[in-house]
């Protein structure tokens, strides 16, 4: 069995992203987040900070999960950057352009699956793409929505009711419809959490596959550490909230063909793991107390954890030569 | 067992039929000879003296005058004799004009209370207190400015039927789910766009049980308001035989006034099935 089943062509936006590196919009800030706050009335005329000063850079083709404990905005950034809510403060800048409302650019995949129910499968997904292509003739309207059905393995289920589909598919056809629009950011809130362990394994091969494939540029909140290991190219932890900070990001050091079932061989797994844990645990209350020295709000510290023991112990116990690759 | 519970339910609801059928021929039925009498004077008393049959009809006799207003629905012998379908052609035209009316005003005013807080808290003290007037109530009001007694019928249908609608419209429209509301915001939809492939569809049914309300308040109050105001319409009629002390014929208007009643309410609950979606 391989485990590198998704060794294959380049990701579709490399070029792209190589020609943005002439225009001022480097692909290091695909999308930048500048000094975003938060802040919402509280009883007595004062306010609560879900945070403050948040500055996150994110590059263009990238998968980035947000990790952090409820509470700390997560939902918040991700619908700022969706245009749903505006920050208090602070701006952000996605594809060059500073966010002001919602965007067909950016496509939102909703925690619950929020299909209408009164629409079949297939026309939950052409609402999408007649939205993102108003004049466009009905016929090519609906081939894209079946293209988009077809990715996530939905052919033939185009004339369903949601009523008539199981967790997993419900949230297949939001994926459909996210990726209809083609969109240049996909946005995701826990969008696996509701499902059962199996289902979602398999979805998160299916979003993998698909951002792999198109070079998608993927913003996702989680709380599932496995999650993020597996999807993500970065990780950003946030402490804990009331007035959360981006703690540090950390590079995901796993190779960018990655077999979820073999993912706790590869080397790095558990020291990224740990470090995770460790986080979630422990250090997303400390850090929040009291920062480190030297800690900056507007360029967080990124941190690419080195191989622990256990990861030694891993490498040793399989086959060591394929592995390094 | 499940599958004979509707053909049983139907048994028992035969047998309940010709028992109740049973017991009021045997009613109304005459004891036989009461008292002996100057058969002149019996001729003048009737059979209610002579024989002890009572002044209430029979079903059998309700029967021979529901086959006689079946076999000609449509005569017309001047003003106080007219067909029972015409009569209801006229208390239904009613109910349908009256009815359309307050569609068309309560869905969009409907709308406009659910979508808008503020118009639902400014409109709110209003609704609240005509809301529970009787629509009859209105009727000394409608014939003063509307000087037209067939269009105050009308206007009190409207005024009854409104209420249920604009409630529920509004209920249902403010109740559109924050998560589809938000599918249409990020793909951009505009808000007409969005009032009607994501609002209404939402609301449809919610909508839809107000006017099934609305259409069954309508049939109730149409009767009164024709008694009322006279002329034409199945609420002047029953008055009417009730006049003529024909008894049969207020049976039967009666059973053809809740015949009519129930088929306006299948047709909406019909319509309120086709726009619920499943969850």
């Amino acid at each position: 069995m391989s485990i590198l089943p998704f060794a294959r062509r380049e990701p579709a936006a490399e070029p792209a992203a190589k020609t943005a590196g002439t225009r001022p919009m480097s692909s290091e800030k695909f999308i930048s987040i500048e000094g975003i706050a938060r802040r919402y009335p509280a009883p007595g005329g004062k306010t609560s900070t879900v945070f403050e000063d948040m500055w996150l850079p994110m590059r263009r083709g990238e998968f980035v999960c947000m990790i952090g404990h409820s509470g700390c905005g997560k939902t918040t950034v991700l619908n700022i950057l969706a245009g749903l809510e505006a920050p208090t403060e602070g701006v952000v800048i996605a594809a060059g352009e500073a966010i002001e409302g919602t965007s067909l650019d950016r496509a939102v995949i909703f925690q619950g699956h929020a299909l209408l129910p009164w629409r079949t499968v297939l026309g939950n997904v052409t609402y999408a793409v007649s939205s993102r292509w108003r004049n466009a003739p009905k016929a090519e309207v609906e081939e894209r929505a079946r293209k988009a059905i077809r990715t996530v393995g939905l052919a033939g289920s185009e004339h369903k009711r949601p009523s008539e589909l199981s967790g997993g598919m419900k949230q297949r056809v939001g994926i459909a419809r996210a990726l209809s629009i083609e969109p240049k950011i996909l946005l995701m809130d826990e969008p696996f959490s509701a499902l059962d362990a199996l289902t979602r394994g398999t979805l998160q091969d299916e979003v993998r596959r698909i951002c792999v494939e198109t070079g998608q540029t993927v913003f996702m909140i989680t709380h599932d550490v496995d999650e993020s290991i597996y999807l993500a190219d970065r990780i950003v932890l946030m402490t804990n909230g009331p007035m959360a900070k981006v703690a540090e990001i950390v590079e995901n050091p796993l190779p960018k063909d990655r077999d979820r079932t073999q993912l706790h061989h590869a080397p790095g797994y558990y020291a990224l793991r740990n470090h995770l844990i460790d986080f979630l645990v422990t250090r997303s209350k400390t850090l929040r107390d009291a920062m480190p020295a030297g800690y900056d709000q507007r360029n967080p510290p990124v941190v690419r954890p080195t191989l622990s023991e256990a990861d030694a112990a891993a490498i040793a116990a399989t086959d060591p030569v394929g592995r390094r690759a | 067992m499940a599958r004979t519970l509707p053909l049983r339910a139907a048994l028992l609801s035969l047998s309940i039929l010709v028992g109740f059928l049973l017991i009021w021929q045997v009613a109304v039925s005459g004891v036989g000879k009461t008292q002996a009498m100057d058969p002149e004077y019996a001729a003048l008393m009737g059979q209610a003296a002579t024989t002890g049959k009572s002044a209430m009809p029979g079903p059998l006799d309700v029967g021979a005058t529901i086959w006689k207003h079946l076999k000609d629905p449509f005569y017309d012998r001047g003003p106080n004799d007219k067909g029972l379908g015409i009569q209801l052609a006229y208390s239904i035209g009613r109910v349908a004009l009256g009815y359309l009316l307050a569609v068309i005003v309560a869905i969009p005013v409907g709308f406009l209370i659910g979508m808008s807080p503020l118009m639902g808290r400014a409109l709110d003290p209003f609704i609240q207190l005509l809301k529970p007037v009787s629509p009859l109530a209105w009727m000394p009001l409608a014939l003063y400015t509307i000087k037209d007694s067939g269009l105050s019928a009308i206007f009190v249908i409207f005024i009854c039927s409104l209420w249920p609608m604009l409630i529920n419209t509004a209920f249902g429209v403010s109740g559109t789910r924050k998560e589809w509301l938000n599918v249409a915001r990020t793909l951009e939809v505009g808000p007409i766009r969005r009032a009607f492939t994501v609002i209404l569809p939402a609301a449809a049914p919610t909508i839809l049980t107000g006017m099934r309300i609305s259409i069954g308040i309508a049939w109730l109050v149409i009767v009164a308001a024709e008694m009322l105001v006279g002329g034409t319409g199945i609420g002047y009629f029953v008055w009417n035989e009730w006049n003529n002390l024909s008894i049969n014929n207020v049976i039967v208007s009666i059973l053809v006034i809740g015949l009519v009643g129930m088929i306006l309410d299948q047709l909406l609950a019909r319509a309120q099935r086709l726009v619920t979606f499943p969850e």
